[in-house]
């Protein structure tokens, strides 16, 4: 079995793509849960199909204990609040509100009755992380049974005590209603001093999303009211009684050692403790700024290593495969029918090379932590998308078993992928033990571009062969080192050959909003746009003489039709293209319009319309703005974002020397929501990213005949002379 | 050794002992637990820590502790009426303008000195104007349509 640690240093290649399982499993006992939930009934749903475990999980719980593969459970309280659990993490995606919805919807109960307890691993069942757009698809859908299956049960509740029939029994807003004898119940009288469990026991029928009546609508963020008065407490912003701020010593390069270290000078200042234990040198001080003031005495050589810099990344990627790729890489080749007799048949080839750059998440709210031990035991409060695996990282870093951690998640600043990892934890923790008082590390802007990780940088080998008419038979394309996300083709192609090549990294590089799907995208919709100009045909209507998937062509149409694609150009800078795909379950089609400046090289985006389909919408308002989102955040990567960085060190890291858009580069955004409520709900977090950078460089095509093939885009500008 | 100095803030009086070389923002956050204003790049490039000094928009994050002694400092936690929002905060609500909403703050405060400023305005006039604000979630166009909301609803008031 591959888990997370089989991957070699510095790789963290398509974390939402693993399976990594919990590491253990501990007995939970029913009678724990009353202890701090209060009287009530409880609701324990078990993981089935892909998180199905041989185990019959199916059974009813028996005795203490409940079952170990707990995927969500709510718990119904005397008061009648209703409290849903799940190791989701809250982080701008919205799902606060639309989890509520999910449990509003199915339990016929007041959103407002609704709260959600989130990311705090001694309060949720296990969960392997926010990403890879998989809330909505699996916890949305796992909430809904459960809540429905309480509703089930409360009926039930009533029948008995009123000895009734329950199919005469209706559940509505929050009560129990017999329609033989008008009497009523609310759900906190039926379930008052009771201690009831259950286990969900079988698959249990949903509300189709054509009867929805709470999901499906743009229910507002529940505690919006929290965020516009500044009331909401971020990981940054949590505060214990007796609390030092920490700071942690930087070596000047990627993989430097310490040589010499003096502290001495830190020391002496009032309040501040000195942690040195290995290569890690801390303080930690009543304020930030007598922390930073601290860190500044501090006397430090280290013994630095050169390193590659920009200008040799892509020789460098290509020439350094990492020696014997795990499974899961290879998981991602293709291979069909022959490339070879593809070559010697067809009339047209091409063949080209694409490269992308390293880019910084940069969520608005950098790392932090704040710990706290208390005898043996360590909590954590920090904002990440992996609390249960920064557990995993804080039980090994204090080589401790993992029932002694517990990590919170408050609702955080944002992460894109960028939050998988526990590094202010874990420094947090260090400083916080040595101290004996709680400790917070939060992290200067510097820290969070030069400490965190990086969206892959890659290369990609892509060529083809086509007939005349335009049919594309065969498909060669190698992706090195930024990942297999979407490397696959949606197009109809007899012939392919497709690889992922891991390679050894320059920058340490992880998770990202759609990671490689966006590079995969990006070359795959541009080629597309060079192999129809090749065929001298539109590149709409060559895109669907190759395309069967009829979600993903409806996609492209509506976009089309709404863009009004074909129109012809009303100035020489104007330029329109397309690109869209199949991403985490989202069919979309991105369509640009571009004005370039020739002699200026100043490019504008001028419009951006995506259309978009993940099956039955939950909420459309929110749906609409993580699309926007997606769609603006996409645009620095394609046109200007990339990491510049120099023997170990990085260049441009802080934003007065990294562009991230902003409001004077946002265009007109379109959105056009295609619901499909006979289809499953598919999560929107990523999909919207991954068709900008191919209709924009397609666009700016149209309007100079410059074919651009690295990301970013334009960093300089576009002069055409 | 630092003396006290007294800060007026949401018209309440503060008294501090920081080096007057702080930061207002670390003063804020972490002396006087007004972790409304949030910390972004510490360069003034993010907007994240915009709060009102005498009613202008300023960075608290390059602004000296030292300067603000004797002057009126308005914080997201000082924008509402007790219960009553300000209409910037309302519109945002309404607007949906925000995602993460960790640039919430500093967006609503520059946009409060700007409505503040001048009632009339377009979508470019507020674009430019908040240019210096980051939402790297990138719900900027719900940011405008607040704003122009908030304006609008501010001038139906006056």
């Amino acid at each position: 079995m591959s888990t997370e640690r089989d991957f070699p240093a510095g790789l963290e290649p398509e974390r939402y793509e693993l399976t990594a399982p919990p590491r253990y499993r501990f007995e939970v006992d029913r009678r724990e849960f009353f202890k701090f939930l209060g009287a009530g009934i409880l609701i324990v749903s078990v993981w089935k199909g892909a998180h199905g475990q041989e185990s019959g999980s199916d059974k009813a719980a028996r005795g203490e204990s409940l079952p170990k593969e707990i995927g969500a459970w709510l718990h119904i309280g005397e008061d009648g609040t209703v409290t849903a659990y799940t190791g989701k993490a809250e982080l701008g995606q919205n799902i606060r509100t639309s989890l509520s919805q999910a449990v509003s919807e199915e339990l016929h109960v007041h959103i407002d009755r609704v709260r959600m307890v989130m990311g705090d691993t001694k309060l949720t069942p296990y969960d392997r992380g926010t990403f890879g757009s998989r809330t909505t698809p699996e916890m949305n859908l796992r909430l809904r049974q459960v809540a429905s299956a309480a509703r089930d049960i409360l009926v039930g509740m009533a029948a008995t005590q009123w000895q009734v029939d329950r199919n005469r029994l209706a559940a509505a807003d929050g009560k129990i209603t017999d329609s033989g004898s008008k009497r009523s119940v609310e759900y906190a009288a039926l379930v008052k001093g009771k201690e009831l469990t259950e286990t969900l026991p079988a698959e249990d029928p949903l509300t189709p999303a054509t009867q929805w009546s709470v999901a499906g609508r743009s229910v507002p963020k529940v505690d919006g009211r929290d965020f516009v008065t500044g009331k909401h407490r971020y990981p940054s912003d949590q505060k214990l009684d007796g609390m030092l701020h920490g700071k942690v010593l930087r070596p000047p390069s990627f993989g430097a050692t310490l040589s010499t270290l003096a502290t001495s000078e830190a020391e002496k200042l009032p309040g501040v403790i000195v942690v040195h234990d290995g290569d890690f040198v801390g303080v930690a001080a009543p304020s930030t700024e007598i922390a930073s003031r601290a860190l500044a005495t501090i006397r430090a050589e280290w013994k630095s290593q050169p390193q590659i810099s920009n200008k040799e990344l892509f020789e460098y990627l290509k020439k350094n495969p990492v020696a014997g790729a795990g499974p899961l890489e290879s998981a991602f080749n293709y291979e069909a029918g022959s490339i070879e007799k593809a070559v010697a048949s067809a009339d047209h080839h091409l063949q080209q090379t694409y490269t992308v750059n390293y880019i910084a998440h940069a969520p608005l709210e950098p790392r932090a932590a704040m710990a706290e031990w208390s005898g043996d035991n360590l909590t954590v409060w920090t904002g990440t998308q992996r609390p249960f695996g920064v557990r995993t990282e804080l039980a090994e870093a204090f080589r401790m078993p993992e029932d002694r951690v517990r990590v919170l998640m408050p609702d955080t600043g944002s992460g894109y992928g960028g939050k998988h990892t526990g590094e202010t934890a874990i420094e947090a923790a260090r400083l916080a033990r040595t101290a004996k008082r709680p400790v917070k590390v939060f992290w200067t802007r510097e820290e969070e571009f030069s400490w965190a990780y990086f969206r892959p940088a890659g290369v990609i080998d892509i060529s083809s062969a086509m007939r005349k008419d335009g049919t594309i038979v065969g498909w060669e394309f190698h992706n090195y080192n930024s990942g297999a996300a979407g490397i696959r083709t949606f197009y109809e192609i007899e012939n392919q050959r497709i690889q992922y090549h891991p390679s050894r990294t320059v920058l340490r590089q992880g998770s990202y909003r759609a990671l490689a799907a966006t590079a995969n995208h990006f070359v795959r919709e541009s080629f597309m746009d060079e192999l129809a100009h090749l065929a001298k045909m539109d590149p709409l209507e060559f895109r669907l003489k190759n395309l069967k998937n009829d979600r993903l062509r409806t996609a492209f149409e509506a976009g089309a039709k709404k863009f009004g694609w074909g129109r012809a150009k009303t100035s020489e800078s104007q330029g329109f293209g397309m690109g869209g795909g199949f991403e985490k379950g989202d069919n979309l089609a991105t369509f640009a319009e571009v004005a370039v400046d020739r002699k200026s090289g100043d490019v504008r985006v001028v419009r951006l319309l995506t259309a978009f389909e993940c099956g039955a919408i939950v909420n459309p308002d929110h749906l609409r703005n993580q699309v926007e989102g997606g769609n603006v955040m996409a645009m620095g990567g394609a046109l200007f974002e990339a990491i510049e960085f120099q023997n170990g060190q990085i260049m441009n890291g802080r934003f007065s020397d990294y562009r991230l858009p902003r409001f004077s580069d946002v265009p007109v955004l379109e959105t056009v929501l295609l619901d499909r409520p006979d289809l499953p709900s598919a999560g929107a977090g990523e999909g919207s990213l991954v068709g900008v950078a191919p209709a924009i460089a397609n666009a700016l095509f149209d309007a100079t005949g410059v074919r651009l093939r690295s990301l970013p885009l334009v960093p300089n500008g576009l002069k055409v002379s | 050794m630092a003396t006290t100095r007294q800060l007026h803030i949401n018209g309440l009086v503060y008294a501090t002992d920081a080096d007057p070389e702080a930061s207002l923002l670390f003063v804020l956050r972490d002396h006087l637990d007004l972790t409304g204003t949030k910390y972004g790049c510490g360069e003034g490039q993010c907007g994240a820590c915009t709060v009102l000094i005498d009613g202008k928009a300023r960075r608290s994050c390059i602004t000296r502790l030292g300067d603000v002694a004797q002057k009126q400092i308005t914080t997201i936690e000082g924008l509402a009426k007790g219960d009553q929002l300000h209409p910037v905060q309302q519109a945002f609500l309404d607007e949906g303008a925000m995602q993460c909403a960790y640039c919430t703050s500093g967006m609503i405060m520059t946009a409060v000195s700007l409505v503040n400023a001048k009632a009339d305005l377009t979508a470019a006039e507020i674009s430019r104007s908040m240019e210096g604000n980051v939402c790297r979630c990138g719900t900027y166009t719900r940011i405008v349509a607040a704003i122009q909301k908030a304006a609008r609803v501010m001038q139906e008031s006056r």
